[in-house]
């Protein structure tokens, strides 16, 4: 019997669950809140939280990020190389600098953030402050 | 002289002349090309593709690239605030030239697909002598 193949099932099914928290109201309406460079995606992995933003071919000497309680600043410039000599077919990248902030819900342990950059996606793991985990109440 | 900020582009989805098999979406990777007296240079921007992940092939005169995501990395992260999606990325160009198909070069850094087409020699500018 054909079985109908549970890879690309999966991938719809992340596709939708992103779908679902599209512009959720999870972070902050500010300003820089939304929309700008570069998208950013955060999830939730135990009690931590993950960024993940898409960069691709950025130099990591011009990629900087800055944390402090629940703001996060992601800056930098990407560069275009230069080829000499060349005509232009088709140019649909775009190149130049970016600043962008955005108000967390929660405050984050600023001093545990762990930032990857690899293949051309920033991951940004944020541990939540201490004042921010939950604790259980003991019944008297 | 200031460089400009840049803005997020929309993912454009794929939409091929025939649907694939399979529902789940593809998109298409945003794309520079370039020309020189030697080569056509294609850059394409595939990021959180990995090399092993990536096809390209030239078949009658036509470039495709497909490229699978791998989204095992996603398992146990549990969406809050999305602002993009994710996908297999797809695209393919009509080439006007020939090529040298068996010297083609793929480098694929940082999320960024760079290929190197050199033309075949019967496709190079020459430059034509003035008597």
């Amino acid at each position: 019997m054909a079985t109908y193949s549970d890879p690309f099932s999966a991938l719809l099914a992340l596709q939708r669950a992103l779908e679902s928290r599209f512009s959720s109201r999870w972070l902050a309406r500010s300003p820089s809140g939304m929309g700008g460079y570069p998208p950013i995606n955060i999830f939730q992995q135990g009690e931590n939280l993950v960024a993940i933003v898409e960069l691709p071919g950025m130099e990591r000497k011009n990629l900087h990020i800055e944390a402090k309680e629940n703001t996060i600043r992601i800056h930098g410039s990407k560069n275009q190389n230069d080829l000499k000599e060349a005509s232009v077919h088709r140019r649909e990248r775009s190149f130049g600098d970016f600043d962008r902030t955005i108000n967390l819900p929660i405050p984050v342990n600023a001093d545990a953030i762990r930032a990857e950059y690899n293949d051309g996606i920033l991951a940004l793991f944020l541990p939540p402050a201490e004042s921010a985990k939950p604790r259980s109440i003991e019944i008297s | 002289m200031d460089q400009q900020e840049i803005q997020t582009q929309q993912k454009r989805e794929a939409e091929g002349r025939q649907e694939s098999t399979n529902a789940a979406r593809s998109f298409i990777p945003v794309t520079d090309i370039f020309e020189d007296n030697h080569a056509l240079i294609v850059v394409m921007e595939l990021p959180g593709i990995q090399r092993d992940n990536v096809d390209v092939r030239v078949e009658n005169n036509v470039l495709t690239l497909e490229a699978r995501l791998d989204y095992a990395k996603y398992h146990g992260l549990r969406p809050l605030y999305t602002e993009y999606n994710v996908g297999n990325y797809v695209r393919s160009f009509e080439l006007s030239g020939e090529i040298d198909q068996d010297a083609i070069r793929a480098e694929l850094t940082d999320g960024v697909m760079t290929l190197t087409l050199p033309k075949a020699e019967s496709a190079k500018p020459r430059r034509i002598p003035i008597s």
